[in-house]
């Protein structure tokens, strides 16, 4: 038996006020039934009472310090916790809103079975006995996401689905094939197979939404004098008119050639912005521009001056 | 099962007004009536733990019953995780406990 003292933290001639404060705070960090299943905090708690109930009573201490009794002769058994009730079944009683009976209800099993295997909360998989949704990862690239597809998808226990990705489908979308996870036992209805769907990312194409956004690199005098271009679309390439004196960077519109419409989504639309290639160096262009008097002068840097 | 005049002898410090009020305030639930309750050891060592909560550890009788719901719900969870556990031990197969061992300690990593 350690020195109740020491167990308490206060000295050998701490007064009753000190040693009450000192229980005080201990009780709080170790009272177990404030930590139940915390064994090393139960064992803690016990020297700790034990020390408290020496020490609280001027007359033990007093025969204590003389050492007329020793710390382990005070000890005795605490009395049964309420921590021994209140987790076994007699703590039902005692319920966050009342009596709880026995036994897990659907909601119960939802709260615990929804969040570790991703459930819908609108799922049909709400007794108990059948069969767990599986979730699976497929990629897909960006134009069968964008067109729809249907892709094999070979699972661990070796069959063999075939997904159909519905046209604009997009990446982390989840699709649900009832009835393809796991058994469900005794007659219980089978799980669900989730799908997560990864989209590659395209070298070309990026998706905003319900429309597509594409580079469209065109040269000095497509930009400057017009031009009709092939542009490419998510199904084969379209003619395009770039209007004369466009600027670098104008969005030109192709209605309707977005992602298609699907589930009451209109078709989107596909944005080519307008970037200029120059080439390699060209004599002729620049001896051109050297003599070049521009018909109306500009100062581009203008407008940044007066904001700088 | 006691009566509240036993209880009042059993617990030293405690009043008899004390355990009404806590009646009335839903803390204690015993079985019986006013007048003739009986309490269960469940009971006996909730009233135990309320007076520690409030005698020892200050905890006044406004957050009393924040710190008892909070209390009620922690037990709830772990009667359920125990529950949970006696399911999983009742009708998983060997393979399938050392393989939540396996996972379950692999995530704590």
């Amino acid at each position: 038996m350690d020195d109740p003292y020491k167990i308490l933290g206060v000295s050998n001639t701490a007064s009753q006020d000190d040693i009450r404060l000192a229980y005080r705070n201990l009780a709080k960090k170790h009272h177990p039934d404030l930590n139940p299943g915390n064994v090393a905090s139960e064992d803690r708690f016990k020297s700790i009472a034990t020390a408290n109930e020496l020490l609280s009573d001027p007359i033990k201490r007093g025969k204590f310090d003389r050492g007329e009794i020793d710390a382990a002769g005070q000890e005795r058994a605490r009395q049964t916790s309420y921590r021994d009730f209140a987790d076994a079944d007699p703590g039902r009683r005692y319920g966050p809103s009342g009596f709880q009976p026995g036994g897990w209800s659907t909601d119960d099993l939802n709260d615990l079975f929804g969040s570790i295997f991703k459930q819908d909360p609108g799922s049909q998989n709400e007794t108990f006995g059948n069969g767990w949704d599986e979730s699976y990862v497929l990629t897909v690239s960006f134009l069968d996401a964008a067109n729809g597809a249907t892709k094999r998808l070979t699972l661990p226990d070796g069959r063999v689905l075939d997904v159909k990705i519905p046209s604009g489908t997009s990446d982390g979308q989840i699709l649900r094939l009832r009835n393809q996870g796991t058994d469900g036992g005794s007659g219980g209805a089978k799980g669900d197979a989730l799908i997560e769907i990864h989209v590659s990312p395209h070298p070309l194409f990026k998706r905003n939404g319900q429309d597509i956004n594409l580079v469209l690199p065109v040269t000095l005098s497509e930009i400057v004098l017009g031009a009709t271009v092939d542009v490419p679309t998510l199904n084969g390439s379209v003619h395009m008119r770039i209007p004369s004196n466009s600027a670098v960077g104008t969005k030109l519109r192709l209605r309707g050639r977005g992602i298609p419409a699907q589930n009451g989504k209109e078709s989107g639309d596909l944005f080519a912005v307008l970037e200029v290639v120059l080439g390699p160096p060209d004599a002729a262009l620049e001896a051109f521009l050297k003599s070049w008097k521009p018909e109306h002068p500009i100062e581009p840097r203008k407008a940044m001056e007066e904001n700088s | 099962m006691i009566s509240i005049d036993v209880l009042v002898t059993q617990v030293s410090g405690l009043q008899r007004r004390d355990i009404d009020f806590w009646i009335s305030q839903q803390w204690v639930r015993p079985d019986g009536h006013a007048g003739n309750y009986l309490f269960q050891d469940v009971d006996v060592a909730r009233v135990r733990l309320i007076q520690e909560l409030r005698d020892v550890m200050l905890v006044n009788e406004e957050a009393l019953p924040v710190v008892l719901s909070l209390l009620d719900q922690l037990y709830d969870q772990r009667r359920r995780m125990r529950e949970l556990c006696d399911a999983v031990s009742r009708i998983s197969s060997d393979e399938m406990r050392q393989k939540l061992i396996r996972f379950l300690s692999a995530q704590s990593l």
